[in-house]
């Protein structure tokens, strides 16, 4: 056992740990210094913090601030956009409590050095829209995370976290984690009185529009590999909204933003022929969802729909009307800024096409369907309320802990919170920290303990993909086939296309139904069973190889829940081809998995969604 | 576009392969310079573009889609505080765009532990650091019980 042996484990002690150093982890790591002066705080990050998560090439919009001071929103109207938006369904004391203090985060990065535009006149944050404010966000993480670094006791970079560790003596109870350093190979031990999950949602879980060399050009970054989720999962944590994943109406093949054409530069849409189209599909859609069609704005779902069933009528590809708003020269300067701060890929394909949205109106596509928590969607891990507003069934404890003891989340880790996006995940960072404090001040001698045999066992699985490959290479002459191993990237593709085909890809026009989950979670089971037999080449692909593990985990939650509901509650994110409407008399509920830590089996349930705002 | 990097402006210096969110840059063995190992899991996020002192990293549109004959370059100036972009077109169209990137010195952010250490009292708060002031309003928003719809204890 030559391989393990030789291994370095590092132990790392703290009271906090944060994993994931993105938006969500810097906020987190900042608020447990400002409250627990003398605590232990490590932040341990996959990549390096300067630019990691999914502000990493910059952000130009900030796209949940209320304007409080100015009396531009209340968190109220907050919540009611975001219900509305998800078609009834998200958890409004979460949401109530990022919307209250998230103008706080905003003005500490204006006054840390991040770039506000201001509206001339009235010397305001420059609006988008009515949430989205505008910056020069090229630096944006770089910013924030000087503030994380000021604030750590610590910051581990190039850590691949790969399982949580459980407390020795109490089983639903959270001791630390376990992951292995990219570039040395050591195995470390994190212990910690409280973690905070604070990783990135799902990328790559769907086949992407591109498989080519574009497959890295997906919307959400390629980086973002469900740890938010496997890990909660991996531990017993009951998830929340699964299967509500999103698919994203953005520029072809770029996936550059759409926010700031349709709001600050007011251009629109129109099929191929020059015709609006939203209105042909009204009754409809109409018939699908009922009144949720006459609500203000439109929910994202169903403008998709429309626009998938514009395209399916054969008169695509739908277009973004530029040509007038790019006359002015500013406005052709904003629209151009505003992919260079946040999808630089967007502007090299219109340098590279020849496309002057000035002269020629630029195609729209639909992408792929992503997991994630922080956008116009809300799954992830189902977690304790703030404690002045969250009613009963939402409320066992602190804010933001998990339904395991000691386990925080926050940004794309915690579901129910839709609309956060970069601010909003700074703030919730910042809420689970707090209550991370509050949990460690309140543990008093009671700390967790990790337990040698469960680490050490990890050890060999963490590892087990380098020996997998050793062994199994000398078998063949060279190249990537081998009966003995599958590379990562294999496993991948594999994932990419059941999920795909069985769950509401692409190719099935997102449509799926029991006989095709059914399927799919056979089909999920084997890629189970098969990716214990990865073979990793180097770190690198060690790397690769757990990702791949954190992307399967959580598809196969997406794809039960995706069978619990038995409804389409969101067309246009995806259809239940069984049950083609929306049934609020069934479904007005919030749905919960957990996944038993010894058996691997999952169960369902529905908890109630509770209006606590008008 | 995945990055590539030039043979004779790369030294080696490794500012790409510490930044790379996607841990795909990495030191070539053979010419101890830098390449793209895996263009397929490269968002194209320019975080190596910009951390190379040498302006060695370009980047070549995904050959799936982007046709050749285009370039996007930049220029991030810290000291300068500003951030510079060249594109050009297939046609030969350029446009040039330079947008700031922070207004306070780098390296300037109070640490959390600069500030007055909170009371036991805040802590049991719903108060974040630096609220009430922060928000800019007189104090942080509550939804009292009356003011709530349902499922209040």
């Amino acid at each position: 056992m030559g391989l393990f042996s030789k291994r370095k484990t590092i132990f790392v002690d703290s009271d906090i740990l944060v994993i994931g150093g993105g938006m969500a982890g810097c906020g987190a790591t900042y608020e447990s210094r400002y409250w627990g002066r003398d605590l232990n705080i490590v932040c341990v990050e996959k990549a390096n913090i300067e630019r990691s998560g999914a502000v990493a090439q910059g952000l130009y919009a900030i796209n949940c601030y209320m304007g409080m001071q100015w009396d531009e929103n209340q968190p109220e109207d907050h919540v009611r956009y975001a219900r509305n938006d998800l078609m009834g369904l998200v958890r409004e004391d979460l949401g109530y409590d990022i919307a209250r203090h998230v103008d706080s985060c905003v003005h500490k990065f204006e006054e840390w050095g991040l770039p506000m535009m201001r509206d001339p006149e009235t010397g305001r944050y420059q609006r988008e829209g009515k949430w989205q404010i505008m910056i020069h966000g090229e630096s944006y993480k770089p910013i924030v995370a000087e503030a994380a670094r000021k604030a750590a006791t610590e910051v581990y970079n190039r850590i691949m976290v790969t399982h949580l560790l459980m407390d020795k003596t109490k089983a639903n109870r959270v001791a630390g984690a376990v992951g292995f350093n990219v570039r040395t190979g050591d195995f470390y031990v994190f212990r910690a009185k409280a973690v905070i999950v604070c990783a990135g949602g799902a990328s790559h879980i769907f086949k992407p529009r591109a498989v080519g060399e574009g497959m890295g050009r997906t919307w959400y970054a390629p980086w973002s590999s469900a740890s938010a989720y496997a890990l909660p999962i991996l531990a017993g944590a009951k998830m929340t909204q699964m299967e509500n994943r999103i698919v994203l109406t953005r520029f072809k093949d770029g996936y550059g933003p759409v926010g700031a054409y349709f709001l600050h530069l007011k251009t629109y849409t129109e099929n191929a022929y020059g015709k609006e189209y939203e209105s042909t599909w009204y009754e409809n859609t109409k018939s699908l969802v009922g009144d949720y069609v006459d609500r203000h704005p439109v929910p994202t779902c169903l403008r998709n729909h429309a626009f998938l069933e514009e395209v399916k009528a054969g008169r695509g590809p739908i277009r973004m009307v530029t040509k007038e708003a790019f006359q002015d020269p500013h406005k052709e300067t904003v629209g151009w800024e505003n992919f260079l701060g946040m999808t630089i890929g967007q502007a090299v394909v219109w340098a590279s096409q020849n496309i002057d949205p000035k002269y020629t109106n630029p195609e729209l596509t639909t992408s792929e369907p992503y997991v994630m928590g922080s956008h116009a969607t809300c799954s992830g891990a189902w977690a304790s309320g703030p404690e002045d507003i969250a009613p009963d069934d939402y409320q066992w404890g602190y804010n933001r802990m998990m339904t395991v003891d000691g386990l925080f989340g926050a940004g794309d880790t915690i579901g129910g919170s839709a609309h956060k996006f970069s601010s909003g995940s700074f703030t919730e960072g910042r809420l689970a920290a707090k209550a991370a404090v509050n949990y460690i001040k309140d543990l008093g001698g009671d700390s967790p303990e990790v337990s040698e045999q469960e680490y050490e066992d990890l050890k060999k699985t963490v590892f087990k993909p380098l020996e997998n490959y050793a062994v199994g290479r000398n078998e063949i002459v060279a190249g990537t086939v081998s009966p003995s191993y599958l590379l990562p990237m294999h496993g991948l593709q594999r994932l990419e296309k059941l999920m795909d085909e069985y769950v509401g890809g692409i190719s099935a026009n997102y449509i799926t139904n029991e006989p095709l989950l059914t399927r799919g979670l056979d089909l999920l089971e084997m890629l189970k069973e098969d990716i214990e037999y990865l073979g990793a080449e180097d770190l690198h692909q060690l790397q690769r190889a757990w990702e791949l593990h954190h992307r399967v985990l959580a598809s196969e939650c997406v794809a039960h829940h995706t069978l619990f509901r038995k409804e389409t509650r969101w067309p246009g994110y995806y259809y239940r081809g069984d049950h083609p409407k929306l049934d609020d008399e069934d479904w007005h509920c919030l749905t919960l998995s957990s996944r038993d830590r010894e058996s691997g089996d999952w169960a369902m349930e529905k908890a109630p969604m509770h209006n606590i705002i008008d | 576009m995945p990055t590539f990097v030039y043979m004779t402006r790369c030294d080696g210096c490794g500012h790409c392969v510490d930044i790379c969110p996607s841990d795909i840059m990495h030191i070539d063995k053979t010419y101890r310079r830098a390449l793209n190992i895996e263009p397929n899991m490269c968002w194209e996020c320019y975080s190596c573009v910009k951390a190379c002192p040498q302006n060695a990293i370009d980047a070549r549109g995904y050959s799936d889609f982007a046709p050749l004959g285009h370039s996007v370059r930049v220029l991030r100036e810290e000291e300068k505080g500003t951030i510079s972009w060249k594109l050009k077109f297939r046609n030969g169209t350029e446009k040039n765009f330079v947008s700031p990137i922070r207004t306070t010195p780098w390296d300037s952010i109070k640490s959390p532990s600069d500030y007055d250490a909170p009371s036991q009292e805040a802590l049991k708060t719903q108060e974040l650091a630096h609220e009430p002031e922060a928000l800019n309003i007189e104090a942080l928003p509550v939804l009292s019980v009356d003011k709530r719809k349902e499922g209040a204890s």
